[in-house]
């Protein structure tokens, strides 16, 4: 299998084009999730692929890889029309995905995952001689492209960056030329970042072509040739990279005037809200997940805690919110103490001004089939003005939601709809409502902008400042750093349980918090 | 002595006897447990192919014939099954549930309306059934201590499919850990994305397992009308496949842990069929009921992570959708 072997063999300046997409449609019952879309990418370029959540980047690439078929257009490959009826008609046509979440088996090793599907080529009779036979042309690969893994290791023993070393490797290994990458950044440190990208680079440098699917425009601003922009299941617009900006590539995915960074400006702390100190958890297996976390937070900043994800932050925001009680470590509010001997559980930690906007909203936040009324009650539904100790009141319950709905900007804006009916940045905007309306002293937030699309994220950093500006004292937990770094006052920097140190706004830049995320003091 | 040497020959020999239906049940589980499918179908799979093969047996008197029998209809309520749980993406515990009490009631239907004796099959003659076998020298064997009394009753015989059962313990071994075909299998188990995503039909690999599942919960109902006994009763598998499933979770979906822990519940079996009436030293008889009670309890405290802990396959019980 030689990797790049196709396009190079043809040679000269007119390569044919690795895709061409003409006219390709795809319906998901009333919703348009690509209308009409045309592209062509160039070979041996890197090519990014940028839009809104919802935009229909993913169902694009589904199409491409052979998860759906489009019910219209024409695909052609290397220039030759091609039918992908299915992820085998893809693989045979040289295309390889890495999937935004990973699709590894956790138990298995990293040879049996990469060969999974593909475990016996020409010459092996068994699969012992086809690991073997596997083996050494993995490590033949992995030299080429500057993919070192340990083949023997389980995956799940492996961090993200590993694992998505691995599946860059089995595209690879399955012979892909084109390779696919959806939101690859998402869950990588900052390093572990930079590192993809120059091995993305030199992919491109061996021929092969690269289709880089993210809403992080800096990354495409860095690593593509060409950026095709989506918008509402159209493609608006196909750019070279350089002749573009961030703030261009913005105004054409929301299509209109966004502001990349929140509209940031110094808080004036006052007084101690909460005061962690020595704080620890040890999870049902003895690990431990939060090693002697101590901080204070103040009313009026924004005290954001940065970090890889499971490093110990969501845990770190169920004990604050009193879902679990902590091992060892005390928390004061006012003049109350949080101990492992005296417990309080989130109701009562509620009373005391601190209001908790979970990380998953799907999970905790809300009850996806309950209606946007009885969603926007939850937690509240014993206020005087929700309903009584024994009965709620269905009417007080609607008008408190459309009163948020008209507050926070929440579409549609109808009290009676499903909870799920609404897109992900309307569910999380009417999470946030309620946790607001509420009035706390004390905010806890998690991950508030996860899979939100740029004009809601616009709006809720909106709202967290002007909470903080009206004194609130907000813990913001997040690993979209560009969002820790553009809104918070100070920065705690989490690894493996630990605090890292908190630093000012001043000294805060990707680079040294990056390294304190790495584990680097 | 020599005679209490004997007895426990004896129950040790029992012991296969009892866990015979147990271990290719249990076999059957972890293919389709493997697979990300729930099987508490084993009960009612296996029910009916009891009752398939004693009235294959009392109508042709082939018993080959009544295996292969056994064995299809078995097969026909795997993919029932899988209809339900694959193409169809069904809840798999309320499917294996409706398999147990469809073929629970339609085997005393059936009986009825064939052999019209209260839902029971004839007497099945030696003929008529699959029977033991003695190895060679097992008589000249039986005068030789220890070594002689194990090959005469303890190796010697035993009943084809009790051989059969066993080499399926090594065949399932082989065909899970050592083949392609066992690697998709786990894979598809543990996260069958990474399989679609591979260009394999998570689909027709479930309804593989499914199958093979069938086929090894039909020699096992065979095995229990036609050559463990002679003919069918009523509920004949009493629970059996419930204690294969047991035995499987016992054994952390692993073939050869699976089989160890079929010979232990065999065992108490065995052991409680043994006591039965019989005055012990110093405990005086003891109640069978207890020890009969023992699989079910030693299951739960498993369960309950108290010895071991049991590690399902990740991805069991929930269909494959494909996200949207």
């Amino acid at each position: 299998m030689t990797v790049s072997s196709s396009h190079k063999a043809k040679g000269g300046d007119d390569l044919p084009l690795a895709i061409s997409l003409s006219g390709v449609s795809k319906t998901f019952g009333a919703v348009r999730a690509n209308d009409d879309i045309s592209l062509t990418v160039q070979s041996g370029c890197i090519h990014g692929i940028v839009g809104e959540n919802g935009a229909g980047k993913s169902t694009l690439v589904s199409i491409l890889y052979g998860f759906y078929q489009a019910d219209q257009g024409e695909i052609a490959v290397d220039g030759k029309p091609v039918h992908i009826r299915s992820t085998y008609d893809a693989i045979a046509v040289g295309i390889g995905m890495v999937h935004q979440h990973f699709m590894l088996v956790p138990p298995f090793s990293v040879l049996e995952n990469i060969i999974l599907g593909h475990e016996i080529k020409a010459g092996a009779r068994n699969l012992k001689e086809a690991k073997a036979q596997a083996r050494d042309e993995l490590i033949a690969l992995s030299e080429t492209y500057g993919l070192t893994v340990d083949l023997d290791a389980r995956v799940e023993d492996l961090s993200v960056g590993l694992q998505q070393r691995v599946e860059i490797l089995k595209a690879l290994y399955r012979g892909a030329r084109i390779l696919i990458l959806d939101e690859p950044t998402g869950v990588l440190t900052p390093q572990e970042t930079v590192q993809l990208i120059e091995v993305l680079k030199s992919h491109r440098d061996q021929g092969v072509t690269v289709l880089l699917i993210t809403h992080k425009l800096r990354e495409i601003m860095a690593i593509t040739d060409h950026v095709s922009v989506m918008r509402g299941g159209k493609m608006v617009d196909h750019l070279a990279t350089a002749t573009t900006s961030p703030e261009e590539l913005a105004q054409l995915m929301v299509g209109r005037k966004v502001l990349v960074n929140a509209n940031y400006h110094d808080a004036t702390p006052a007084g101690v809200q909460m005061q962690v100190s020595d704080l620890t958890l040890t999870g049902a297996s003895g690990m431990p997940l939060l090693r002697g976390i101590s901080f204070d937070l103040k009313a009026g900043e924004i005290l954001g805690v940065a970090g890889v994800s499971g490093n110990g932050q969501s845990e770190l925001l169920e004990v604050l919110s009193g879902i679990t009680a902590p091992t060892q470590g005390q928390v004061t509010i006012g003049s109350t103490v949080i101990s492992p001997e005296a417990g309080l559980s989130p109701r009562d930690i509620k009373a005391l001004g601190v209001a908790h906007v979970p990380e998953d909203r799907h999970a905790m936040g809300m009850v996806l089939p309950f209606t946007a009324a009885e969603s926007a009650a939850l937690g509240y539904e014993d206020q005087p003005a929700l309903g009584t100790s024994m009965w709620f009141r269905p009417a007080a319950i609607e008008d408190h939601c459309a009163s948020l709905m008209r507050d926070y900007d929440i579409r549609p804006g109808n009290p009676k709809l499903k909870s799920n009916l609404f897109s992900g940045g309307n569910q999380q905007k009417l999470v946030l409502a309620r946790e607001m309306s509420a009035a706390p002293r004390i905010l806890l937030v998690g991950q508030p902008t996860r899979g939100v699309d740029i004009g809601a994220i616009e709006f809720i950093h909106q709202q967290l400042i002007d909470m903080r500006d009206q004194g609130c004292a907000i813990l913001l937990i997040s690993v979209e750093l560009d969002e820790i770094l553009s809104l918070s006052d100070r920065v705690m920097v989490m690894n493996a349980g630990q605090s890292m140190g908190i630093v000012n706004k001043a000294d805060a830049n990707a680079q040294s918090i990056g390294l304190m995320m790495a584990g680097v003091q | 002595m020599a005679d209490l040497w004997l007895q426990f020959i004896l129950t040790i020999d029992a012991t296969f006897r009892v866990a015979t239906p147990l271990i290719l049940c249990a076999m059957a589980g972890i293919f389709s447990e493997r697979s990300g499918i729930i099987d508490i179908s084993l009960e009612g799979k296996m029910l009916m192919a009891a009752f398939t093969a004693a009235t294959i047996a009392a109508l042709t008197s082939s018993p080959l014939l009544a295996l292969g029998a056994a064995v299809l209809v078995s097969v026909v309520f795997s993919l029932i099954h899988g209809f339900a749980c694959i193409t169809h993406k069904g809840n798999q515990v309320v499917s294996g549930l409706a398999i147990n009490i469809l073929a629970s009631g339609l085997t005393v239907t059936l009986g009825i309306a064939i052999f019209s004796q209260g839902g029971q099959t004839p007497y099945l003659s030696g003929d008529q059934r699959f029977s033991s076998f003695d190895l060679p020298f097992a008589e000249a064997a039986r005068s030789v201590p220890i070594l002689g009394t194990i090959y005469a009753e303890l190796i010697s015989g035993h009943n084809i499919l009790v051989w059969v059962a066993l080499v399926s313990v090594a065949l399932t071994g082989v065909v899970v850990m050592r083949t392609r075909f066992g690697l998709r299998l786990r894979a598809v188990g543990e996260k069958p994305e990474a399989v679609d995503t591979a260009g394999i039909s998570v689909t027709i690999l479930r309804y593989q397992a499914v199958v093979i599942a069938g086929v090894l919960c039909g020699i096992a109902g065979a095995y229990l009308s036609i050559a463990h006994g002679a003919g069918f009763v009523r509920e004949m598998t009493a629970g059996k496949g419930y204690i294969a499933l047991a035995a499987m979770i016992f054994g952390n979906w692993r073939p050869l842990q699976a089989l160890y822990a079929c010979l232990m519940f065999g065992f108490l079996d065995a052991l409680a069929a043994r006591l039965q009436g019989v005055d012990l030293p110093y405990l005086g008889q003891i109640s069978t009921d207890l020890i009969l009670a023992l699989p079910y309890v030693l299951t739960v405290v498993f369960l309950a992570g108290f010895i071991g802990k049991a590690t399902p396959p990740a991805a069991i019980g929930t269909p494959y959708v494909k996200e949207r």
